[in-house]
């Protein structure tokens, strides 16, 4: 023993006060604080999307519309690659040297010398099955499939809508997607997206220190991909096709709607494409040419052109004014043509003969009965107001002034003038029936889509109610549309008053009616041209709306041919062949002449 | 007590027996799984790290019984002969040795190399313990200073000329032992004021600051102007307050300790700036939080494309903090009970540094968590004071002060090692004793420690 003896526990204190700190740090590092696992589960994993097959969408007859195609990217690793011999995969590839070597220089700048990039972009199978044979012998490339949407019947481009990559607007609202996917642009694509797209999948992966990704997960397991929902649309393909033909060399649109479900059936904007050609590596080169012709194909004529409907707005006018009381279907009215002009000889018709003979200064009095009822006994001015306000509510329940609450992206709601916008237009107190009195033929400020035609044609066939137009059937193969395409919206418009409407529709095209040679045999068809005149001398636009059967109607078409001239000579013709096509599914002979007139037509350069 | 010679395991100290064989076999695990590849899943084999390390274990086992098997006596007879051979062995490796990660450390021996300076501590060991022994000195004159000075450093100086400065600050470890053999506690005080004091100079060091008249010059002289004035102010004292026969001692301590303070800073400052090389000084200042601001990158990366970036390889070259985060990040991944063995994602995927060697702590820490790397604290921890507690047992002094050595070794490698892995010291690569991968280490330690037990074993029947 001696006097150090007492250094043993200096010792071990000075042990154990080093431990103590250390443990406290472990713990303080591995329990307390959560950062580091963060930075750990950042560096180390990796989630890998796994992007489902989008949905499959089938026409109304099981025909299938849109469809996936597998095509592959070639993708490098800049970093894995070793000497190759260029020449031979520039040949294999059908790509320049320079190529490469810009894009090793961009990943380069950004950092990504180890990352995947993208060298070639959707090279098809076949070309891909040749190249892969000799693909192994190139460090660092390989091919990574994806799809593309292909369009095995061409038609219904703009109904059925495309896909493309996000736009960084839709990337900041949309927080589902990352920067290089892919989602619906346009149409049922659009509309239909949610259950479309299906529901990604994540393969939880390592990433190692330098980069590599190792296709195994840790604890957390992997989500697989759900599928897209199958669609079943609610066109029918052949009559979208013989719509798409009957349109050829024409500007204008058409629409068909199944009235007692609000199903469109066929839905065409003249001039037409392939919707297969804005598909792929091809896209960008059509895209471009489509967008600058002067015809705009792009342009969706069915629901975003808005037109003067001319005079098949005197339908509207016609049910509006008898549930209104402002005449009865036996009121005549002489055709006076001082104020405004007519044609045909005519000379003092009831309702239904008006119609029929579209006389113009008939349903400029009837308008006036409507709007100037003597409501306000002090002022016309204020009388108009009130009247006016009626009349407007009224035409806004057969869809007109709104989007006729369609699954359609992008529908124009056209414009129905009211007080409001005369005030605004004149001034208040300064406008009376007389300032406004063009709206009674369906000209002036009024504007309306091809869809809300072909939907107060719908109307007029459902007597009274409407099913809001849609373009899916069925979520899922057998499923429902969206509930709100199952329920009528009633107008205020008592049933009897239709009756007198259609006798007249009918008689339209009936020997002596405005398009009486349109009419199929062994069809009735109810209908009512329109033909709306432009400024500058250009050729009128050719309207016509119609229904067929009368009795239990199937479909209601609405056509509008820009700078064809009569509706009756030009539209009706149209809306009647496709009404043959739907009903009969086959042309009759006796309508192969007017076929041929429609079908030589060529109205693109006028 | 009998005279009769014993079987040579009588008296043997199993339980630390015991808690070696737990290190050593639960260091092997790890090493297996900071080591292996799926494509390669044989523990036993001898072409991956934890195969040889297998049979590292084997000889180390052999080795662990053959000195069981001698006698306690040859270690006190032919300690200075086994130190010289260990200085000549440091010697020649500076001739024929073979360089690696920068140091001339190792010998090549057929397929395996050697490095003497994990077994010269061992030499040094028996050499203090025979000198302190013989000379039952207690360090109160300069002779003993010297003498115990120059056993620690002729080894210290060889391994310096390698370079490898972590095995060279190993034989700091010492000083506890000599300490306990009354070498002044002054040592301990003044060496925790020089770490202090050398790592303010370091900070105030490290930016360089505009002076009026001198122009830019080491922040250095701020601390040094602040030590004068402090100096200049306790003279002062003096003379007012203290009665005229103390003053003059304490003006002499007073100047002395300030002309000290003064040179050691300005050294510090000089041997960081001018003689260190540029991965050393990174790793000081890395320590000290100065090379990065650690706490900015940290929230940094929780962004994902940071956390990319820095598993670069072109980011890791240039980046100092990289090893020192990396360790630490695996060990805050651990959480209370770990990632599960053979589990860790940041051991696995290769982000941990040096796995199997400096850093398998580390994967303990992650795959085992809290849990894991406290009981590895503790169980050095116990070994240690276990050692300590039979050094002091010995009725040999010989024995007693080898067992301090032992112990001091054992404890400064746990500081060290252990401290860098969970950023509380610099980056210095020495092993964790037992755990990490290595022939040398493993046969040095496991020689260290059982010829203590060997010696241990004889306690009851050896006075020397």
């Amino acid at each position: 023993m001696n006097q150090y003896d007492g250094r043993k526990i200096t010792i071990i204190l000075i042990v154990c006060v080093i431990a103590i700190i250390y443990v406290i740090r472990l713990f303080f590092l591995q329990v307390v604080n959560s950062t580091w696992k963060e930075q750990a589960t950042a560096l180390t994993e990796e989630e890998i999307p796994l992007y489902p097959p989008r949905g499959i969408i089938y026409d109304r007859t099981g025909k299938m519309l849109v469809t996936n195609q597998t095509v592959y990217n070639l993708m490098v690793v800049p970093k894995k690659v070793g000497a190759f011999d260029t020449t031979s995969l520039c040949k294999l590839l059908r790509i320049k040297k320079e190529d490469i070597d810009n894009l090793f220089a961009k990943a380069r700048a950004r950092g990504e010398f180890h990352r995947p990039q993208l060298l070639v972009e959707q090279i098809t199978p076949s070309d891909y099955a040749a190249m892969s044979e000799q693909l192994y012998k190139f460090n660092g490339f390989y091919a990574e499939s994806r799809t593309l949407r292909v369009y095995p019947q061409s038609v219904g481009a703009l109904f059925l809508g495309d896909v493309g990559k996000i736009s960084p607007e839709e990337f900041k609202k949309k927080p589902y997607y990352t920067k290089q996917e892919y989602l619906g642009k346009s149409g049922i694509e659009k509309a239909y997206e949610e259950e479309l797209r299906g529901i990604k999948g994540i393969n939880y992966a390592f990433r190692d220190n330098v980069g590599n990704i190792k296709e195994q997960a840790g604890d957390k397991e992997d989500k697989p991909a759900t599928p897209g929902t199958d669609l079943v649309c609610t066109m029918d393909a052949d009559l979208q096709a013989y719509g798409e033909k009957l349109m050829q060399n024409k500007r204008g649109c058409i629409v068909a709607i199944e009235p007692s479900t609000g199903e469109i059936l066929a839905m065409v904007s003249a001039p037409t494409y392939d919707p297969n050609l804005l598909v792929g590596r091809i896209r960008g080169h059509n895209f471009n040419a489509l967008n600058n012709d002067p015809q705009k194909p792009l342009f969706n004529r069915a629901t975003q052109a808005q037109y003067r409907p001319g005079s098949i707005f005197k339908l509207a006018q016609s049910l509006t004014a008898l549930q209104t009381g402002a005449i009865t279907p036996q009121t005549r009215i002489h055709c006076n043509r001082g104020v405004i002009g007519c044609h045909g000889s005519h000379s003092n018709d009831d309702l239904e003969m008006a119609i029929v003979h579209s006389c113009n200064p008939y349903f400029r009095e009837v308008m006036h009965r409507v709007v100037e009822a003597n409501r306000d006994k002090g002022s016309r001015f204020r009388d108009a107001r009130l009247g006016l306000e009626i009349w407007q509510g009224y035409i806004k329940q057969f869809g007109f002034g709104t989007d006729v609450h369609c699954d359609i992206p992008g529908v124009k709601t056209g414009s129905v003038p009211g007080v409001s916008f005369y005030d605004k237009w004149y001034g208040k107190e300064q406008w009376a029936f007389s300032t406004i009195y063009s709206l009674s033929i369906g000209e002036g400020e009024m504007l309306v889509t091809p869809l809300q035609m072909c939907n107060m044609a719908c109307v007029i066939a459902n007597k009274g109610w409407y099913v809001p137009p849609h373009t899916v059937k069925q979520i899922g193969l057998g499923g429902m549309p969206r509930e709100e395409y199952m329920k009528r919206y009633q107008l205020d418009i008592a049933g009897d008053y239709f009756t007198t409407v259609i006798n007249a529709m009918e008689k339209v095209l009936q020997p002596g009616g405005t398009a009486w040679r349109a009419a199929p045999d062994g069809i009735v068809v109810c209908g009512k041209t329109g033909t709306v005149q432009n400024a500058g001398g250009k050729e009128d636009h050719a309207v016509f709306i119609c229904f067929a059967p009368k009795e239990n109607p199937k479909i209601a078409v609405a056509v509008y041919t820009e700078n064809a001239g009569f509706g009756g000579t030009w539209s009706a013709p149209v809306a009647t062949l496709l009404i043959e096509q739907y009903l009969n599914d086959s042309i009759a002979e006796s309508s192969k002449p007017r076929e041929k007139i429609i079908l030589d037509a060529n109205f693109l350069d006028r | 007590m009998s005279s009769l010679r014993q079987h040579p395991l009588a008296n043997v100290d199993w339980l630390t027996v015991i808690v070696y064989g737990i290190m050593v076999l639960f260091g092997w695990m790890n090493i297996y799984s900071a080591a292996v590849v799926d494509s390669n899943p044989n523990p036993f084999d001898i072409s991956q790290e934890y195969g040889k390390q297998f049979m590292f274990i084997l000889i180390s086992a052999f080795l662990a019984f053959l000195i069981l098997y001698m006698e306690g006596e040859f270690f006190n007879k032919f300690a200075i002969i086994i130190y010289s051979v260990f200085i000549l062995l440091l010697g020649l490796v500076l001739v024929v040795g073979t360089t690696v990660n920068g140091a001339k450390a190792w010998i090549q021996l057929g397929g395996f190399a050697l490095q003497p300076a994990e077994f010269a501590k061992i030499g040094v060991g028996l050499m203090l313990a025979k000198y302190i022994s013989n000379t039952k000195t207690s360090f109160n004159s300069w002779k003993p200073r010297f003498m115990a000075g120059l056993i620690i450093g002729l080894p210290a100086v060889l391994i310096l000329l390698q370079p490898d400065v972590g095995s060279l600050l190993t034989f700091v470890a010492f000083i506890l032992a000599l300490y306990r053999e009354g070498l002044s506690g002054n040592i301990l005080i003044i060496g925790l004021g020089a770490v202090i004091f050398g790592v303010l100079s370091i900070i105030t060091g490290f930016n360089r600051i505009d002076y009026p008249y001198f122009g830019e010059q080491s922040g250095v002289f701020i601390l040094m102007s602040i030590v004068f004035v402090i100096g200049t102010i306790f003279m002062f004292l003096i003379r007012n307050f203290v009665v005229p026969r103390n003053r003059r001692k304490l003006y002499l301590i007073t100047f002395l300790s300030t002309t000290a303070a003064l040179g050691f800073s300005y050294s510090v400052n000089f041997m960081v700036d001018g003689v260190l090389q540029k991965h050393q000084k990174t790793r000081i200042y890395v320590t000290l939080g100065l090379e990065e601001k650690e706490e900015d990158r940290d929230a940094m990366l929780s962004d994902t494309e940071t956390a990319e970036a820095a598993a670069l390889p072109a980011k890791k070259k240039d980046d100092p903090g990289y090893n020192a985060r990396m360790a630490k990040i695996a060990v805050g991944n651990g959480g209370l009970i770990g990632q599960g063995y053979m589990k860790g994602p940041m051991t696995k995927n290769k982000y941990v540094p040096e796995r199997w060697t400096d850093f398998i702590f580390s994967v303990i820490s992650e795959e085992w968590g809290f849990f894991g790397s406290f009981a590895v604290v503790a169980l050095f921890v116990f070994l240690i004071v276990r050692i300590i507690n039979m050094a002091e047992r010995q009725r040999s002094q010989f024995s007693r002060i080898y067992g301090y050595c032992v112990a001091s070794i054992f404890f400064l490698h746990l500081l060290i090692n252990v401290g860098m892995v969970i950023g509380l010291a610099p980056i210095i690569g020495i092993p964790l004793p037992f755990m990490s991968y290595g022939g040398s280490s493993l046969m040095g330690f496991t020689a260290l420690l059982f010829i203590f037990l060997r010696l241990d074993a004889e306690r009851l029947s050896v006075f020397r």
